[in-house]
């Protein structure tokens, strides 16, 4: 250890010479070598322990028994194990009653949240904070409604999809696309929906709109425009707009009209994850 | 006699690519149709004009050639700065979505990009820096002119080639989706030819050297030579769909296909980034020290372990995964083992500056040489470590793998790279010295800095990402949405592009000195012949 590195000069070169590089011959490094047999002795120890050579049929095992797939499902079902109780309790009550239950409310929200962040935040955004054409989730304002019962049927079986034959249903006619109206009565109407939330209209438009909307909407979105939860036709007079509210917006809404689709999660989660996670949707804020 | 066989067989390619282009089923092979169509015409009149024109008959068999080196260090340089850049876009790409901009969907965002990253890093910038250097080093080593006439130049063209039919194919969307094996079928045939056309060009001159014996560096280059076309030709085993389109079928399918996969990305890894690299920094390290190399033992037992062990370690890329338990315990064992003699390299160039050490203070290009190698013995002890399969559950898929790529990358490869070039400028353009010693440490320290930076960032964010991802509450429920993750990365996102610039920076002010060096700089007059040391 104590040499120095001037003690290089005294050791031989090999002797040849490229392109004026030559090579010392210095020995090995005593510490390089020794850490390198050290991990080759380490390493046969480990592929004695652990499953590692192939065989003609098969690899050898490892006399300590390990496999990432066993360890894996030791863990899943530790964590299932632990959870069961409370999930069969969680799928066998009463649903409005999930709320009130200190014990399975708290439950329902940590394991409603992971399921949530897993399947739900991709559309609904972080903490049901909606985006365009995806339904916020934390205000009271609700489409398809918003007690344990209606979000519970929701979640299972989702909105206008092919999967399921009990999904929720219905369908808004594209209004200037199919003919139904002229342009002159779409602008109308969408002059006078925007009267209904005080914002700036054609005052005009508005009056005349009014006839346009009784005749052609008011039986889905109501006489005073209040919506429909059993059609999933929104209020109209709130400040409140799935697609957007301005005149642009709504005017593609009247003309073409609207078709958000939501997968049913019957078929992916189980009961008390589908409770789970609606009693977290319902706890975000707006639940009835 | 031989112009006329040349013409006949570009005017064929031409007149085929041209119908090929006609037939073309998607948008990126009708481009690289016509990309060869262009090339193959151009030359078609270059030999045109060359035709029975009376050139004087020049030996130059006595005198290196050293031309296609200075095309290549050219091209290194060029293709590095592209490649940096394109990094550090798509950097803040990450950090700032909105770059990922609307009139560029399809061609600029990140998906698409970010192959063209890798491989103008990887493929551009390193491939060219290797195959420049080892032009350069087999015929110092050798005594000897490179074999095979012009086909150094074809190897060079050829190789340029592939780099543009990969970057635009990228770009449209042509794609066998495996990592830094991303070309498609024509693509890979094409490099194929031009890579056995290399291995014949530097196997000739070894074989009709002037010297004795073969020396170190030459054998990590023709081992990464062999080893890269035999990774290249298995890996890319594939069916075209239709000889008129740039979609094929992989041979292999599922775990074989991505074990194959990563055989080969790993030993692009080993022999490209590694050996190759590892042929640079064992001739010019001595060189630009003017000292002995270390250990003459030392270089043949860590070659010998290195390329022994490096093949088998592919599979702790696919740790927890389909992959069987067995074969993933292999890849973790003989990763771990690799460690000693990747860090024989490390010690062999560090050791050959004892008694140099003075060189550091004075010497910028020295210095850059010195921290290649940390950087290199920093990731080859980095590496082991996370093929270890209890760490590797925590940092696989999180930035962590990002930064240790990038500490190799931008430390070893990059910073060697580097001072290869400020070595080989003034020689091979017969300058006395670089134009500034001064840029050059701004270039050091902006790189530096630059890559702690980056692979700073990432080990925070990686390891944080790698913790929120497992973290459970009381009841045993994920805490984090991926969203979460995500949103907590932004800051580490930015501080990492930041870095990006840095390194990008220096190698802009490399290029501008090595360009004044060349225009600037004395001249002198270097001996160019060809004739053993001793």
């Amino acid at each position: 250890m104590a040499k120095k590195p001037q003690d290089n000069h005294e050791v031989e070169t090999t002797g040849h010479k490229w392109d004026g590089i030559e090579e010392y011959n210095n020995p090995l490094p005593r510490w390089w070598l020794w850490v390198f047999y050290a991990t080759i002795v380490w390493g046969i120890w480990y592929t004695i322990a652990y499953p590692a050579w192939p065989m003609i049929s098969g690899a050898t095992q490892g006399y300590l028994g390990f496999s990432t797939r066993a360890n894996v499902q030791v863990e899943l079902e530790a964590a299932e194990a632990a959870n069961a109780g409370i999930n069969e309790r969680l799928a066998g009550v009463e649903l409005a009653s999930i709320p009130g239950d200190d014990e399975l409310a708290g439950y329902a929200r940590s394991a409603g949240e992971a399921v949530f962040n897993t399947w739900c935040v991709q559309c609904h955004g972080r903490e049901g904070g909606g985006a365009t054409g995806y339904p916020t989730l934390s205000d009271d304002a609700w489409l398809w409604g918003g007690t344990m019962e209606a979000i519970h049927t929701t979640v299972t079986h989702g909105i206008r999809n092919d999967e399921d034959p009990d999904a929720r249903y219905s369908q808004m006619p594209a209004f200037g696309r199919d003919e139904l109206l002229t342009e002159e009565e779409v602008v109308q109407v969408v002059n006078y929906v925007m009267s209904l939330s005080g914002e700036p209209q054609d005052a005009q438009a508005a009056a005349a709109g009014e006839e346009v909307f009784t005749y052609n909407c008011a039986a889905c979105h109501g006489e005073n425009a209040m919506g429909m939860e059993e059609q999933g036709a929104p209020n109209l007079t709130d400040a409140i707009w799935l697609y957007g509210g301005d005149y642009d917006a709504l005017y593609e809404t009247v003309w073409n009209s609207r078709f958000g689709v939501m997968p049913p999660w019957q078929e992916r989660l189980t009961e008390a994850e589908i409770r789970a996670v609606s009693a977290y949707v319902h706890q975000l804020g707006g639940g009835e | 006699m031989g112009n006329y066989v040349k013409l006949i067989l570009l005017g064929l390619i031409a007149f085929f690519a041209l119908y090929a282009a006609n037939q073309a089923r998607d948008i990126a092979y009708l481009v690289n149709a016509l990309t060869i169509a262009l090339v193959a015409a151009g030359m078609f009149i270059w030999v045109l004009r060359n035709t029975d024109e009376d050139r004087p008959v020049v030996d130059l068999s006595g005198e290196y050639m050293d031309g296609v080196v200075r095309a290549g260090v050219i091209a290194t340089a060029l293709w590095g700065v592209v490649g940096f850049l394109v990094g550090t876009f798509i950097a803040f790409q990450l950090a700032f979505p909105s770059l990922n901009f609307e009139w560029a969907q399809g061609y600029m965002n990140f998906g698409r990009l970010r192959p063209l990253h890798t491989s103008a890093v990887i493929f551009a910038f390193g491939g060219n820096a290797l195959i420049a250097t080892s032009f350069y080093v087999v015929q110092r080593t050798c005594a000897a002119r490179l074999w095979g006439g012009n086909l150094a130049w074809f190897v060079f063209w050829g190789f340029q080639l592939v780099i543009v039919l990969a970057a635009t194919g990228y770009l449209l969307g042509a794609t066998q989706s495996k990592e830094y094996a991303e070309p498609e079928w024509y693509v890979d045939w094409w490099l194929t030819i031009v890579w056995v056309s290399y291995l014949a060009v530097f196997v000739g001159t070894l074989v009709k050297r002037k010297e004795p014996h073969i020396y170190v560096a030459n054998w990590f280059y023709l081992s990464f030579i062999i080893t890269v076309a035999m990774l290249h030709v298995v890996n890319n085993l594939s069916i075209p769909v239709s000889i008129f389109g740039s979609k094929s079928v992989q041979v292999f399918s599922g775990v074989q296909d991505a074990m194959t996969q990563w055989w080969y990305g790993h030993n692009a890894v080993g022999f490209f980034l590694t050996a190759g690299f590892l042929a640079m920094m064992y001739y010019f390290v001595p060189k630009q020290a003017g000292r002995p190399v270390f250990s003459y033992k030392l270089s043949i037992i860590h070659f010998w372990a290195l390329i022994f062990l490096y093949i088998w370690a592919g599979p702790h890329h696919l740790h927890y995964t389909a992959l069987p338990d067995w074969a993933s315990t292999l890849g973790m064992v003989f990763s771990i083992i690799l460690w000693m003699p990747s860090w024989g390299g490390m010690i062999n160039g560090l050791m050959t500056l004892s008694g140099a050490w003075d060189k550091l203070r004075t010497d910028p290009v020295i210095r850059m040489m010195v921290i290649s190698l940390g950087f290199y013995g920093m990731s080859t002890f980095e590496g082991p470590m996370m093929s270890i399969r209890a760490v590797n559950s925590l940092s696989h898929y999180t930035d962590w793998t990002i930064g240790h790529v990038h500490s190799g990358a931008l430390g070893w490869n990059g910073m060697i790279t580097f001072g290869c070039l400020y070595f080989l400028v003034p020689k091979l353009w017969n300058r006395e010295r670089l134009y500034s010693l001064s840029l050059v440490s701004w270039h050091f320290w902006l790189a530096t800095i630059g890559i702690i930076l980056y692979a700073a960032s990432m080990w925070v964010t990686g390891i944080m990402e790698g913790l929120m991802w497992r973290e459970v509450d009381a009841n045993g429920f994920l805490v984090n949405s991926f969203a979460d993750t995500v949103s907590a990365k932004l800051p580490m996102y930015v501080v990492r592009g930041l870095g990006g610039v840095m390194f990008l920076a220096g190698a802009l002010i490399m290029c501008f000195n090595l360009y004044m060096t060349v225009r600037r700089s004395p001249a002198v007059q270097t001996d160019n012949s060809a004739v053993p040391a001793e």
